[in-house]
């Protein structure tokens, strides 16, 4: 291992050491290559950052504030918790940098079909919205699972003017909708453009994804020092895919005295079927497109997933996330649903703050380190969505966990 | 000589196409699965690919999707596909070329992928979702066992990747005749004779044409400038539809016999005029 990491681009053919890569139909090979020539095109273009800047700060209300959690830290009893929130851009995600990202992107390549896949709807809806104020043509694949326990989600894109495929295939979550999403995609390569939600996928998706994401991490580096004059102790964030966590990872990649940890869904428990934590029972494969750890069984198919997050609620992580457990540079660990759910109702009763599914993992987790750490450490935690669309299945999973 | 490249060179002999025929292995059960093989081979059929189960079957559409699952669950996968081949085997004289996503195969391991394949029978392997740039020590391993690995082309495909897929590739190059995922149509796309005809600018290899052929002018058609025509879904369909039915064996073979009777000796005329 390298003492310093610095720059971090993966190799030409797209891989972070082992991880990565570009494992795709043939079909998709030559349009992927030319996705990486235009976004390296583009992000070396100052009027694409420009635009893209200026959307940022008027239409998503960057930058996010880093907020000192204390009523929070109190009850956890030992470190402070600064939450940089994510929750309070506009479509309520961090999904929604990315999102912008890509459809500006996409139009600058002349297409103007998008299509897009979606687990808790956050990415579906921050897509819809980019898609909206582009005058871009949308259309979300949503595994019908999701669709049931994200209902909310699924009539803000209709009402965005998006149109939302129901996807009944295998576990109808978000590992299906983005096999249909592919296969709308290598079947309209010509005028359509994927534009994938997470670290994941193949070359150059981790990277770019990652790219836009990088500025939740940049914004939070300066926040932190201002407030604090110095460097977090550790930085947690939820992993599905693990987009918000590369985000704000990124800038503190070359620090390391930081420790980065991500936090995967421990479901009901770690059992096969059960849970979704890629780290903890999971193992090398390759998955719609990237060599990663996934979630597989001796023959290599993929194994089904639980959480009671449908954003974590994936066989897979993104390839770098794999890389930097591999380097030793970041820790992953895992929390289950119940926990989530305590972290959930924590954050409403001591700060007044909804947070998501996805980000309660992250948020349970940074409680239990909190403890651990002591008082004269800081934890920063990326909350990367709000709540408001996971407000009726925590009610349903409060009722059942009371009757 | 290499099966598959008797089989071609037989063929060219002959002065007529062939017929490739796709099946999922261990659809709708391993034994008629089987049963299925032999009865295409009988029938005719040229090279047999045998499709492995996957879970996520990304390049496929709704009728093999469902094979797949219907294979699934009646305990197909991998492991069960070679042994199957081997079973096979002595009884068939086609050469068996197995189609696959790439995390079964490196689950297994690539190098005891080779030798099981190569002890079972296999031909040929093609790695869906492993393009030449990620086939390289794919490809070593399996040439070293005596296994072709055949790379897929597509109408996005360039004239550069063609060159390489014909020097790296064995066996033959398989073009895919349209975008999108694999199903039967009314007909065979428009760009599949360009397709072709690119490919052969760049290489003597012989190409199969596959994606959407249903019908004997279908194959007819396409053996007007392709060496062998692929058909998959509409067989996939027939074993679908019939899979409950005691004459599902003998539909088969005569579906593939009917497939091949408008086609006898027609290679390389014009099947447009």
């Amino acid at each position: 291992m390298p003492s310093t990491i610095t720059r971090r681009d993966p190799d030409a053919r797209g891989y972070f050491g082992a991880f990565g890569g570009r494992f795709v139909p043939e079909t998709l090979v030559e349009p992927v290559e030319a996705l990486e020539r235009a976004y390296f095109i583009a992000r070396e273009d100052a009027a694409f950052h420009a635009e893209l800047d200026r959307l940022l700060k008027h239409y998503v209300g960057r930058p996010t504030p880093v907020y000192d959690a204390r009523r929070l830290a109190a009850a956890s009893g030992g470190a402070r918790i600064f939450l940089k929130r994510e929750d309070l851009t506009h479509t309520g995600a961090h999904k929604i940098n990315n999102a912008l990202g890509q459809a500006l992107l996409a139009a600058r390549m002349g297409k103007r079909r998008i299509v897009a896949e979606t687990g808790a709807g956050q990415h579906g809806v921050a897509t819809a919205t980019a898609c909206a104020l582009l005058g871009l043509d949308c259309h979300v694949y949503m595994g019908s699972e999701d669709m049931d326990r994200q209902a909310l989600n699924v009539f803000r894109m209709r009402l965005l003017g998006a149109e939302v495929c129901r996807v009944d295939a295998g576990s109808r979550t978000l590992k299906d909708a983005i096999n249909e999403a592919m296969r709308d995609w290598v079947s309209n390569v010509g005028d359509t453009y994927y534009l994938l939600g997470s670290v994941l996928g193949p070359h150059p998706y981790p990277l770019m994804v990652r790219e836009f994401q990088s500025v939740i991490g940049r914004e939070a580096r300066a926040q932190i020092l201002e407030l604090t004059g110095r460097l977090p102790t550790a930085i947690v964030a939820c992993v599905g895919g693990g987009s918000n966590a590369m985000g704000i990872f990124d800038a503190f990649i070359g620090d390391r005295d930081v420790r980065l940890v991500g936090v995967e869904a421990g479901g009901e428990a770690i059992v096969r079927g059960r849970h979704a934590a890629r780290f903890a029972g999971g193992s090398a494969g390759v998955l719609q497109g990237t060599r990663t750890f996934v979630l597989q069984d001796e023959d290599g198919n993929i194994e089904l997933t639980h959480s009671v997050s449908a954003g974590l609620d994936y066989a897979a992580v993104g390839p770098e996330h794999a890389w930097l457990r591999a380097m030793g540079r970041a820790e992953y660990g895992h929390v289950s649903d119940a926990e989530a759910l305590d972290a959930f109702q924590a954050l409403a009763r001591l700060e007044g703050i909804l947070p998501a599914l996805e980000s309660a993992h992250a948020i349970s987790y940074a409680q239990k380190l909190a403890k651990e750490l002591g008082p004269n450490a800081d934890i920063l935690v990326n909350l990367s969505g709000r709540g408001d669309k996971d407000v009726q299945s925590v009610e349903k999973a409060l009722h059942a966990a009371h009757s | 000589m290499p099966r598959i490249a008797d089989a071609f060179a037989r063929l060219k002999a002959e002065g007529r196409a062939g017929l490739i025929t796709y099946t999922t292995a261990g659809d709708p059960d391993l034994a008629r699965s089987a049963e299925i093989l032999t009865a295409l081979d009988r029938a005719g059929a040229d090279l047999l690919e045998i499709g492995v189960p996957f879970s996520d079957p990304v390049a496929d559409g709704p009728v093999i999707q469902r094979a797949t699952e219907r294979a699934l669950a009646a305990g197909g996968s991998l492991r069960a596909s070679l042994q199957m081949v081997e079973r096979i085997r002595p009884h068939v004289r086609a050469p068996i070329v197995v189609f696959s996503y790439a995390n079964p195969l490196l689950r297994m391991g690539v190098t005891e992928f080779a030798r099981r394949a190569s002890g079972a029978g296999v031909d040929g392997v093609l790695a869906l979702d492993l393009p030449i740039e990620e086939a390289g020590e794919f490809r070593e391993t399996l040439l070293a066992s005596g296994l072709d690995t055949i790379f897929l082309l597509s109408p996005t495909t360039t004239d550069a990747r063609i060159r390489k897929a014909a020097e790296l590739g064995r066996g033959f190059l398989y073009g895919i005749s349209r975008l999108g995922v694999t199903g039967a149509r009314d007909r065979v796309a428009s760009g599949a004779e360009a397709l072709v005809r690119r490919i052969r600018a760049q290489t003597a290899m012989p190409i199969a044409l596959g994606f959407g052929i249903s019908r004997p002018e279908h194959v007819a058609e396409v053996a007007a400038y392709a060496d062998a025509a692929v058909v998959g879904s509409a067989l996939v369909s027939l074993i679908a539809e019939e899979r409950e039915s005691p004459q599902l064996i003998e539909k088969v073979e005569a579906y593939v016999r009917w497939l091949k009777s408008a086609s006898p000796a027609s290679a390389h005329t014009n099947a447009h005029a």
